[in-house]
């Protein structure tokens, strides 16, 4: 067997491996990675995700068990410091030696730090490896004041970076401007504003003398004499290629860094290659994760024997990952040395520049800028990518086409849509139609396309649309593989041919064993038809694990309790109850956003006992779990408030009581104002009602969340009765029509003829279904049971919470630390 | 997490050396699954009463390493019967304990049999 070592186990050198055991025979290699680092290789380009979601494990490229299976042997935290190329040795700074028939430099580039005086400071940082981030989070605990010198694509996403861990954040730059190697002077300014309305202060022509400070940080001096106060530096000047290891054992490294390598990757030992950021190709290096997957292509195809694929120069367009700006650079972008024709469009009120270069003869784009809207970004980067002809008119490329058709271009099949993992655009069309894939997802899974960067997510989705379209197929409406209906019609069969369980429904409408798309949906459409015990007869089986336990599922595995507190009023008493059960199992106790407690990290075997009493002391299920009724929030109404038109207190405990463990598409959410000071929010909830002088106003299909949306005016000036008859049939026509997994503004949004034609079914009564409607949901009214209720005075049920079948000990892997003196769970996967 | 995943191996049937009783049959839910300890392994075992077959695999999903498989829910795609991951719906094959996403790695299965109304899963250790 051949004996390859590879070293650095970085984002190419694990692509390397993975690559070379796709697609090398099973015997054909051995192979060995050492890695500098402690972690196995992770993803570099998200690593500003850290700072969010602090797990190592979900920024691995893989887990180390894959490196096992694989046969690949990782050696994580241990630095090659010699290769000995006359007998073909490497040397670990543990003394490790061991011999290589072909050794693979994937050692990348670290930080270029500046010679500046004072960097040696406490306080100042660089921003390359989960090291550094977890040293910044500790450093930033106790500052309030930082900057970032360097103002290119990685300095300002770790400006970002500095903003979430809540510095006053400054961005140093030597350059008149913003991203100087990718952005103009204009597109410069517009990227300012955008930053600063992040909250990140910019200075340019900045060239930072000193850092000065006793030990540590504590400002910048520059060479205008000008001071800034920080206590935190983030260095971002740059990399610099690791090249150390070649050097010494005298390989060819650039004169500004990084290891010579020609067309196939070779260095100037055949039996040395250089791959990824350490690689000087034709004077180059690429900083960039795309090419160096593509170096370690070329060295792959190579190492089994064939020598056609050589390296060519690699496209850099770029775009910029923070959340809210949209910036993106492609093909050439400043055209410094280049004749041609710019168009550019600015709107300096919406903050947006756009630029393309067009080439002298105006047959080509050459490349561009785009800040602020870059949703052309890809389209662009193709059109320059591909040398394909321009429409008449180019500037309908960045201003979108006025009137009439719109700009549409077809792309080539060699069009490479997903750089990471050099997916052309024929791939993905052959994907499909080689597998008859309906779902983006297969197809994402299949080609690799968007499963690095995420960048080209969008184009992908288009071309899969295209494609489907093209081979004449209409995605209809359906729920999964096993059911070829919509939400609306297997809730028509279920009611006409009356099925009550899901085997049946599947046996006699459907096909196949069910999954995890249609057997809670069934389990939603049986229960808001039958309104029968969701754990009976089976029936736990279709019901998601929130719905299967009676309580939500939290990180680690334990759940969380909600007692119903309707209107959330609450007796002391009851509170007390409250506190002695989350005392005694201690739970994490916190008060929900709709006025009720939630009590969090009960193990599964815990939870028949804790409901128990709580029953005892006179509460019921909340349905915190369920696709159901949770709350309905009111002000403290008439009855305390000055203002207080009505009692909304008791309006609300009304209607909670009325429409609860009514299960729906989705959760329902409402309030009850006492006056249209609104203190109950009630506008932003699915139905939300407001006292008005002599009745309610009843507003519907508001929602907070993700896409926030007003509540529209239902039914003004109505009492209590008919502001309830208007509920009814609100939520029971709903029920009756939405889509999977619609909240009822997104229904709303959807439904033809809007707001107008919602009113007329449930005020005017036009489709005449009104009575079956309320009379519909008086069943469900009439029916309801607390389902905890029933679990607690039943051995039966109460015997499925367990973990384990086979011993009564619980989830011995379940673990918890503190934060405020309350519990919390560990991290996961930590 | 005391476990690391690196523990749950594959069993293959031929390589069968201790049939471990888990459970009567009735300890396992129609078309659900429930856990078992066995020297430290946490195994998932599920009872797809409605295709009348057996499964057991790892209990940790391997996305975020969860000990929650077991109570994961079965279904079918195609003719593959799979389990699907409570936590973020990521489905596995319980056949051969193939990732379906095509995202992640794969569970490690072990064979089950049944005898005298008892599970019994199978174990090379
Ligand atoms: C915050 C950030 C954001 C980024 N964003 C993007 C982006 O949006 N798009 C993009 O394309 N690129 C981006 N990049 C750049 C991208 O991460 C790199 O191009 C890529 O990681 C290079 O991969 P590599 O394997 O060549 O080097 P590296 O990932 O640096 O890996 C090299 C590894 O080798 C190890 N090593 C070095 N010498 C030795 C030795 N002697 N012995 C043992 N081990 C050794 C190192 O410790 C390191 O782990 C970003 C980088 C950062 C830091
Ligand atoms: S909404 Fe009106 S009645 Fe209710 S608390 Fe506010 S001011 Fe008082
Ligand atoms: S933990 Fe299982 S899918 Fe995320």
């Amino acid at each position: 067997m051949e004996k390859i070592i590879v070293i650095g186990n970085g984002m190419v050198g694990y692509k390397f491996c993975e690559k070379l055991r796709a697609k090398a025979g099973k015997n054909q290699f051995e192979i060995t990675v050492f890695g500098e680092e402690p972690h196995p290789a992770y993803d570099r380009v998200h690593l500003s995700e850290y700072f969010t979601n602090p797990s190592v494990a979900s920024l691995e490229m893989a887990p180390r068990s894959w490196y096992e299976e694989n046969d690949i042997n990782l050696i994580s935290g241990e630095m090659i410091i010699a290769i000995d190329r006359a007998n073909k040795t490497i040397t670990s700074h543990k003394g490790t030696t061991l011999s290589y028939d072909k050794l693979i430099l994937a050692t990348g580039s670290s930080a270029f730090v500046p010679p500046i005086k004072g960097v040696e400071k406490q306080g100042v940082f660089v921003y390359r490896t989960i090291e550094d981030l977890d040293a910044i989070i500790e450093y930033s605990k106790k500052t309030k004041k930082a900057a970032v010198l360097g103002g290119g694509l990685l300095g300002l996403e770790a400006a970002k970076a500095m903003i979430d861990l809540k510095q006053e954040t400054h961005v140093v730059e030597f350059a008149p401007r913003l991203m100087p190697r990718q952005l103009d002077n204009a597109g410069s300014d517009a990227l300012l504003s955008k930053m600063e309305e992040l909250g990140i202060r910019l200075h340019l022509n900045k060239n930072t003398r000193n850092i000065s400070g006793d030990g540590k940080i504590t400002a910048m001096e520059f060479a205008d004499d000008s001071i800034l106060d920080v206590e935190m530096l983030v260095i971002s000047a740059g990399i610099k290629p690791r090249d150390e290891l070649a050097t010494a054992c005298g390989l060819a490294v650039g004169q500004r860094g990084g290891i010579v390598v020609n067309d196939l990757l070779q260095t100037d030992d055949t039996d040395i290659y250089a791959i990824g950021e350490c690689a000087l190709h034709k004077n180059f290096i690429y900083g960039l994760v795309a090419p160096g997957y593509e170096m370690a292509d070329v060295v792959v195809n190579q190492l089994i024997g064939s020598n056609d694929k050589t390296f060519k120069s690699y496209d850099m367009s770029t775009k910029l990952k923070l959340i809210g700006v949209d910036v993106a650079s492609f093909g050439n972008a400043l055209c410094e040395n280049e004749t041609h024709k710019p168009i550019v469009f600015e709107d300096n009120y919406k903050g947006i520049y756009k630029r393309i270069n067009i080439s002298e003869d105006g047959k080509r784009l050459l490349g561009g800028i785009l800040v602020g809207e870059a949703e052309a970004y890809n389209m662009l980067l193709q059109i320059t990518l591909n040398g394909m002809a321009l429409p008449p008119n180019p500037e309908d490329l960045i201003l979108g086409s006025r009137g009439g058709e719109e700009t549409k271009m077809e792309l080539p099949d060699s069009a490479q849509i997903c750089s990471c993992e050099n997916v052309t655009k024929g791939d993905i069309c052959q994907a499909i139609v080689d597998n008859g894939f309906e779902d983006v997802a297969q197809v994402k899974a299949c080609t690799k396309a968007g499963t690095g960067c995420g960048a080209c997510n969008p184009i992908v989705k288009d071309i899969f649309n295209e494609q489907l379209a093209k081979m004449g197929k209409v995605v209809k409406n359906v729920i999964c593989e096993h059911f070829d209906y919509s939400r609306q019609e297997l809730l028509d069969i279920i009611k006409i041919k009356k099925v009550k369980d899901f085997d049946q429904l599947l046996d006699e409408h459907g096909k196949g064993d069910g999954c995890e798309t249609c057997r809670p949906l069934a389990a939603s459409l049986l229960a808001s038809t039958w309104n029968e015990m969701i754990l009976e007869k089976g029936k736990d089986a279709i019901q998601d694990t929130n719905d299967k336990y009676l309580a939500n599922i939290q990180k680690g595995g334990s759940y969380s309790v909600v007692p119903r507190i309707p209107g959330g009023e609450i007796t002391p008493d009851k509170l007390i109850v409250i506190g002695e059960v989350a005392k005694e199992y201690d739970l994490y106790t916190k008060i929900t956003g709709g006025q009720r407690i939630d009590l969090f990290g009960a193990q599964i075997h815990q939870l028949p006992d804790i409901w128990e009493k709580l029953i005892n002391a006179g509460f019921e299920s909340g349905h915190a779990y369920g696709k159901s009724l949770r709350t309905v929030k009111s002000c403290v109404g008439s009855t305390w408030c000055r203002y207080g038109l009505h009692d909304s207190v008791s309006f609300s405990i009304e209607v909670e009581e009325r429409y609860r463990g009514l299960r729906s598409p989705h959760k329902l959410k409402s309030a009850v104002s006492g006056c249209r000071r609104e203190c109950a929010e009630a506008q932003s909830k699915d139905f939300g009602i407001i006292a008005t002088e002599i009745g309610w106003n009843l507003y519907v299909c508001g929602n907070g969340g993700s896409n926030p949306q007003h509540a529209v005016l239902l039914a003004g000036d109505v009492d209590s009765a008919t502001c309830l008859k208007y509920i009814d049939r609100f939520l029971m026509f709903y029920i009756k029509t939405a889509e999977p997994l619609n909240r009822t503004a997104t229904w709303l949004n959807k439904l033809d003829g809007g707001i107008d034609y919602l009113i007329d079914v449930v005020v005017n009564d036009s489709l005449g279904i009104a009575a079956d409607l309320e009379r519909e949901m008086q069943f469900m009214v009439d029916t309801y049971k607390c389902e905890w209720k029933e679990v607690v005075n039943n051995p039966e049920l109460r015997k499925k919470f367990t973990h384990f079948v086979n011993t009564e000990i619980p989830d011995p892997t379940m673990k918890f630390e503190d934060m405020r003196g309350q519990k919390k769970p560990v991290e996961w996967g930590a | 997490m005391t476990q690391e995943i690196a523990e749950y191996k594959t069993v293959k049937a031929e390589d069968v050396t201790t049939w471990y009783k888990a459970a009567s049959m009735e300890a396992f839910p129609d078309n659900g699954g429930a856990a078992i300890e066995y020297k430290g392994l946490q195994i998932a075992i599920f009872n797809f009463s409605r295709r009348k077959e057996w499964y057991a695999s790892q209990n940790l999903c391997p996305h975020k390493k969860q000990m929650i498989l077991s109570r994961g829910m079965l279904g079918s795609e195609g003719e593959e019967p799979k389990v699907a991951c409570p936590f973020h719906k990521k489905t596995f094959s319980l056949k051969t304990g193939n990732n379906l996403n095509g995202d992640e790695c794969d569970l490690a299965t072990y064979p089950v049999k049944i005898q005298d109304g008892y599970v019994y899963v199978g174990f090379s250790h």
